[in-house]
């Protein structure tokens, strides 16, 4: 009782070859350093056949799962929420699992390296400690004098819109280490750690905005920003990160926030 | 041993380092660390920030007027002699002018190369003395210029 269909996908290898057709040729051009064997860093090329709608992180996974499993990257939830797999794509910081290699031109090889300004610890990992110490000396958290209120406290619809954009930030690190100012100094706060004070400074719950805005106000802090709108760009949530920092700036100067 | 770890070898782990005996920490550069002085409680640089704007839009107005009148206006530059320099700073006016355009230039160039300096220069020491020349640099010209203006004696031999 077989099926003209049945017959055809038992039958034939050309039902295989059909189903490859969307597949394409790539290469992927990985940075590879493993202090535990070289100091040396070296570009190491794999080819691969993808769908180009697949993202880049699946590629990653091809060469870790089925060709060499000594490549190392970070990346937890796979879905552009975690912040885990910022890297530098063909040298534009980019969620390695929001960006489809089909919009990243996969005829040429697809550059991967770790992004810059931190230090590399193995392949695609750096140490984000830096990164974390900026953004913990923004004390990004919820500051208030007097008793704990025993509901929850209120907020209008308009100020609630005053800090919206920047409590999209999922702590990637794309945005500082876009940032030029930070590739030369890591000293500097950078675009991240701005944009999460600047989260709670325009909240209108919040008590610390003066702290913050002093801390901001540091040799180190926002007034290093030379608005190359490199963050902007970076940014993989959309977040206008330059506009964020230039209203810190403006806060600075008004104390009106 | 160590000799030995300078081969590369991606595929095989290396034995060299170990839970007792873990890879050398690596240090970013410029880190901030707990010891990182935390620069005081002043304005410097808000200060320097708002003079850079405010002294830029001056600039505008006077660095244009001043092109317009030396290279344009009346004959453009084939006018400009010494008679036209003393006939000019006979005026308070023009000393004013070319005064605070000399002092809004070079502070505001100044302050430009410092951030280009505190950007750019890795090192400790090379960012010190690259701003003591440029202070010094900054200090003389603007102390010359200034001398200049005040003291021009239109009857030198």
């Amino acid at each position: 009782m077989s099926t003209p269909t049945l017959e055809k996908s038992s039958g034939a290898p050309e039902a295989a070859q059909s189903s490859d057709d969307h597949l394409i040729t790539l290469t992927m051009r990985v940075r590879r350093f493993n202090p535990e064997v070289s100091d040396e860093v070296t570009w190491v090329d794999y080819e691969l056949r993808m769908d180009p709608k697949e993202r880049v992180l699946d590629a990653l996974h091809k060469i870790k799962w089925e060709i060499d499993g000594t490549l190392t990257f970070r990346r937890s939830c796979a879905h552009g929420i975690c912040g885990s797999d910022a890297m530098r794509i063909n040298g534009r910081n980019r969620l390695a699992c929001k960006t489809l290699l089909k919009d990243i031109n996969p005829e040429k090889p697809i550059t991967v390296e770790p992004i810059k300004g931190l230090t590399v610890l193995k392949d695609l990992v750096v140490d984000m400690e830096p990164f974390f110490q900026a953004y913990r000396d923004v004390m990004p958290f919820l500051i208030t004098k007097g008793n704990e209120p025993t509901r929850e406290r209120k907020q209008s619809a308009e100020d609630r819109e005053r800090f919206d954009d920047t409590t999209k930030c999922i702590l990637c690190a794309a945005c500082t280490t876009s940032c030029p100012v930070f590739w030369n100094d890591g000293q500097y706060f950078g675009p991240a750690a701005i944009v999460n004070a600047h989260r709670f400074i325009f909240d209108s719950r919040d008590e610390a905005g003066e702290q913050r805005l002093e801390i901001l106000n540091d040799r180190e802090g926002v007034w290093r920003c030379r608005t190359t709108f490199n963050c902007t760009d970076a940014c993989p949530r959309g977040i206008e990160v330059t506009k964020a920092i230039q209203e810190v700036k403006r806060a600075l100067l008004t104390r009106r926030f | 041993m160590s000799a030995e770890s300078n081969s590369v070898d991606l595929t095989s782990s290396s034995s060299q380092y170990s839970v007792e005996n873990p890879a050398p920490f690596i240090e970013a550069a410029r880190a901030r660390t707990k010891r990182t002085p935390r620069g005081g409680r002043t304005n410097f640089e808000m200060q320097a920030w708002v003079f850079m704007r405010l002294s830029g839009i001056l600039l505008v107005v006077l660095v244009l007027g001043h092109l317009l009148i030396q290279l344009v206006l009346d004959g453009g530059v084939s006018k400009i002699g010494f008679a036209f320099v003393a006939g000019r700073w006979a005026s308070p006016f023009w000393q004013v002018w070319d005064l605070l355009m000399l002092w809004l230039a070079m502070l505001h160039g100044a302050n430009g190369l410092r951030t280009v300096i505190n950007d750019y220069a890795e090192r400790d020491n090379t960012r010190f003395w690259l701003k003591m020349v440029l202070y010094a640099a900054t200090v003389f010209t603007v102390l010359l210029g200034t001398l200049v203006i005040f003291t021009f004696d239109p009857n030198i031999q």
